[in-house]
């Protein structure tokens, strides 16, 4: 299965691309996913203010949360105002 | 659309994410146009400063969130104030000095509800909303980081805090 990242604000800097599709055995979770990242992402998109939307809704960051394929999980940083 | 809660009838919000640039005047022309039982029409005009050696500003969006985001809050601003229509035209991508980011506008049968509604929509546009933004400085672009400003500001609506 593969899912769809979508990086924003600098958290497109750290993986350097808006977006990537990332291969993962199934069934797959967060944590599953976070460690096929290259560490220097991980550690991006683990930090303490990273929101993450699964299918354009927020959900809690949770190890365990399921992946399925075709999802599209976006990383949220603080956001900077217009 | 949302219940006016001093009358009880529907008012419809204009709330728009554009990625090219706006005409601030024809829009707020058209608006006030469209209301013309308003006593008061307040409006806000936020555009890319000049002269801080910023060369470009560019808004980011993340299109699932963004525009539900902005149409969210302006239910909100419909629920708490005694409006007759509500305006709010916001852009993405890349902008130069001078050129508009935001234009809100609030109408209303009474000044002080007008002043407030926008006053709070810009506030949780500023903190609240799903932008994040760079500018270009000497060719190399920098990510902002929120301000600690922009917390404060949400705090005077006693509302949730900032995502």
């Amino acid at each position: 299965m593969s899912l769809k990242l979508v990086f924003l604000g600098r958290l497109e800097d750290a993986a350097g691309a808006p977006e990537l599709t990332a291969p993962l055995p199934q069934p797959a979770t967060l944590s599953a996913l976070l460690g096929s990242l290259p560490p220097t992402v991980a550690e991006a998109v683990s930090g303490g203010r990273v929101k993450l939307a699964l299918n354009g809704r927020i959900v809690p960051c949770s190890a365990d949360t399921p992946l399925s394929d075709g999802d599209e999980l976006a990383f949220l940083p603080p956001v900077s105002g217009g | 659309m949302a219940s006016n809660p001093k009358s009880g009838t529907a008012v419809a919000a204009d709330v728009r994410l554009v990625e090219t640039p706006f005409d601030p005047s024809a829009e707020l022309a058209h608006f006030t146009a469209a209301h013309p039982s308003a006593g008061g029409i307040v409006s806000f005009l936020g555009q890319v400063r000049a002269g801080d050696a910023v060369e470009a500003l560019e808004l980011k969006h993340y299109g699932p969130l963004t525009l539900p985001g902005m149409r969210g809050l302006a239910a909100s601003a419909l629920g708490r104030w005694d409006l007759l229509g509500l305006l709010i035209v916001h852009r993405s991508g890349i902008m130069n000095p001078g050129e508009p980011i935001v234009l809100v506008a609030a109408a209303a049968r009474h000044r002080r509800d007008a002043f407030a509604a926008a006053d709070f929509a810009m506030d949780h546009l500023k903190s609240e909303s799903w932008f994040w933004k760079r500018e270009r400085v000497g060719g190399a672009w920098r990510w902002i980081e929120p301000r600690p400003d922009d917390y404060a500001d949400l705090a005077r609506w006693d509302m949730p805090g900032p995502v």
